[in-house]
């Protein structure tokens, strides 16, 4: 009896996608692939699910890392690539591919001052260039004391900690370092690792944490979605127009809004800007699509941006629950363009209208 | 010993005896050959890769290499020098030497000589068991346990204290307070290394002859006497070879040394100074280094580096061993 059933089961499941095959306008899950950074996973994997029952579009996405990415989506295996840094418009021509951005991501400084309050401590770039010069060595220095008027900040010695692997997040930092400082930038420089004068290096995100947390006086730099998780204490900063920031929600969207987006392929310059509200260190992460899809791919091209038009229109609230930036709304049509302009069939026609 | 099984077995049948000569055996010799060859071919093609592999970065800074410590991996002023991993990597590895030494000659003298017959086996398999503990949990159980404790009990209470004694107390200074330094990783590297040394030397001890201890023992010898006297002359080079087999462990040692080392490519000047090791620096920036680049070839270099250092330390090792341990 089982034996028979299960025969049966089976000869329907093999006979189904047969009947589906001669329908092919028949409903069934549409499933597109992406392959690249690991920074944006989790929300690309809470988008997956979410449009998986919003617009029938199943996702899978590998993060391997923005390399793999890049190398991925340029021998076609996978139907999108993602990029923590923007490829230039040369690599883009050369490998035939749109750039966009989805959200943005923040890096935050972090510090175990006993006694000192989450966001209470004030820092101006100046201060944080030379404390990771190694420069200013006691955390009751002059310039920290004349910045902070009325807090009270045990005099600790200032232990900083970097990311000692390669890193998109170091990238950030140090070239928002070079940014503010020109000792910083001919010193030790902007790149996903660097040779840092001073302080303790450690794994990841977590592994800097650590630091920060067991040792009193540490200082260090991590992503916000990482230190807001594990509510690690924060620090206000300095920005561009003078003005002390606390690394909220409201300053991330302030730098979203007040970067130019109108740039070639998206590249935006997040990086200090200027702007009363503006949080000063942060970076879009982006998506790699072809512009010249084979005729059997089209529908899968068709069906990415589907994918991240909707993400757009809905899933905003879903990556500020995950302590993602999203872009203002005029970024999004500003992105729906380019892919009408540049996406085409073998025919040239438009993919997406 | 083939000859000899052969005799074994084919002795109850008598007459048909097989030629040693037959098909089998040749094709049993043949793969047994070609499996011995392949392990010198894959060892000669590991250095043989990494050499080409670091070519460039020897070419390109010459015998600079050895001796720079500059590290600057920032595009566009790349500039590559070997020497604080290097130093980084045999520091580490002699304070773990000097911290596991002392205690795994006590744990193999007291295995041979002093526990109770019923102790030996359960102490013995517990020491091999520690061998047995993956590194990366050395390296978690070092960073949340060992690093704070290095940190507040060490670090603070000693360190401070050491710091005062004139001329060398710069080696004890606290010029960084995140635990995480040469000293913690030494300590780390010097558990890991531990049951291997112990091991070793519980089986050189077992070599000497009963007739010599109990001799010393009628003289009326004590259990010092006999220890200096009788068993670490005896064993002496077989002894040096088990440290350094224990060396040869310590040097490549990576997870868990990353760990807690704090990898800073600076020269220490303090034992608590962060500081970093070949294995840690491979580790951490071969994954984002490009294709070709010439800091991916620099890490072929120093790769190829610690391959030698390793090859004559365990090499060293094999032959002090050698008349004793067969």
């Amino acid at each position: 009896m089982n034996r028979r059933t299960l025969l049966l089961g089976t000869g329907a499941a093999l006979a189904a996608p047969a009947l589906l095959g001669a329908k092919p306008a028949f409903a069934q899950q549409a499933v597109i692939t992406g392959a690249g950074a690991t920074f944006p996973r989790p929300l690309y994997e809470r988008w997956a699910a979410a449009a998986r029952t919003a617009i029938g579009i199943q996702l899978n996405y590998q993060s391997i890392g923005s390399g793999g990415g890049i190398n991925q989506i340029t021998a076609r295996t996978v139907d999108f690539g993602a990029s923590d840094a923007p490829l230039t418009t040369e690599q883009l021509t050369e490998r035939h591919l749109l750039q966009f951005p989805t959200v943005m991501g923040s890096v935050v400084l972090s510090a175990n001052l006993p006694g000192v309050a989450d966001n209470a401590l004030r820092l101006t770039p100046d201060i944080v260039v030379d404390i990771f010069l190694g420069r200013i060595t006691r955390w009751r220095d002059p310039r920290i004391v004349e910045v902070n008027p009325g807090l009270t900040i045990p005099n600790l010695p200032v232990g900083p900690a970097y990311r000692a692997d390669g890193s998109g997040t170091t990238w950030v930092f140090t070239t928002y370092l070079s940014r503010v400082s020109e000792e910083w930038r001919n010193g030790p420089g902007a790149g996903t690792s660097v040779r840092w004068p001073a302080g303790n290096g450690a794994r990841g995100n977590e592994g800097v944490s650590n630091i920060i947390r067991n040792t009193p006086g540490a200082i260090g730099y991590i992503e916000n979605a990482y230190a807001v998780v594990n509510r690690m204490t924060t620090t206000q900063l300095r920005n561009r127009a003078g003005n002390f920031v606390t690394p909220e929600p409201a300053a991330f969207n302030a730098t979203a809004a007040a970067a130019d987006w109108t740039v070639p392929n998206f590249a935006a310059d997040t990086i200090n800007l200027d702007g009363p509200t503006v949080w000063p260190i942060t970076s879009p992460t982006y998506i790699l699509l072809p512009t010249n899809p084979p005729a059997d791919k089209v529908e899968a091209s068709r069906n990415v941006m589907r994918f991240f038009d909707w993400a757009f229109r809905e899933g905003s609230q879903i990556a500020s629950s995950l302590e993602y930036i999203p872009l203002p709304a005029s970024v999004h049509d500003l992105i729906r363009a380019a892919w009408a302009r540049s996406v085409r069939t073998p025919a040239g026609a438009p993919i997406w209208s | 010993m083939s000859d000899m099984a052969i005799r074994v077995r084919s002795a109850p049948t008598l007459g048909a005896r097989r030629t040693p000569g037959s098909l089998g055996d040749k094709l049993f010799a043949a793969l047994c050959t070609v499996a011995g060859l392949f392990v010198l071919l894959t060892l000669g093609g590991i250095i043989v890769t990494l050499f080409l592999g670091g070519l460039p970065a020897f070419l390109h800074f010459g015998l600079d290499f050895l001796v720079s410590t500059r590290w600057d991996p920032v595009e566009g002023r790349e500039e590559f020098g070997a020497f604080i991993s290097v130093f980084g990597t045999v520091v580490t590895s002699i304070l773990a030497i000097i911290f596991a030494v002392p205690v795994a000659f006590g744990i193999a003298y007291f295995l041979t000589e002093l526990a109770p017959l019923w102790v030996r086996r359960p102490l013995g398999i517990a020491v091999e068991l520690l061998a047995a503990v993956p590194s990366i949990i050395y390296g978690m159980w070092g960073l949340f346990v060992l690093v704070p404790f290095v940190q507040m009990h060490i670090q603070l209470r000693f360190g401070e204290a050491l710091g005062e004694i004139p001329y060398v107390g710069f080696l004890f200074a606290s010029n960084s307070f995140a635990g995480t330094s040469i000293f913690s990783a030494s300590l780390v590297l010097a558990i890991m290394i531990l049951p291997f040394i112990a091991a070793t030397m519980r089986d050189v001890f077992e070599q000497v002859p009963a007739v010599y201890k109990e001799s010393a023992y009628g003289l009326g010898a004590t259990r010092w006497e006999v220890m200096t006297g009788v068993v670490i002359p005896y064993t002496r080079v077989s002894l040096v070879g088990g440290i350094m087999l224990g060396l040869g462990r310590a040097l490549g040692e990576t997870m868990a040394v990353t760990f807690v080392i704090g990898n800073a490519n600076r020269m220490p000047s303090s034992i608590f100074d962060p500081s970093t090791t070949i294995a840690s620096v491979i580790a951490m920036e071969f994954p984002e280094s490009l294709a070709g680049s010439l800091q991916q070839s620099a890490l072929f270099a120093i790769g190829f580096l610690l391959f030698v250092i390793s090859f004559l330390v365990l090499a060293t090792s094999r032959w002090l061993l050698r008349p004793r341990l067969k």
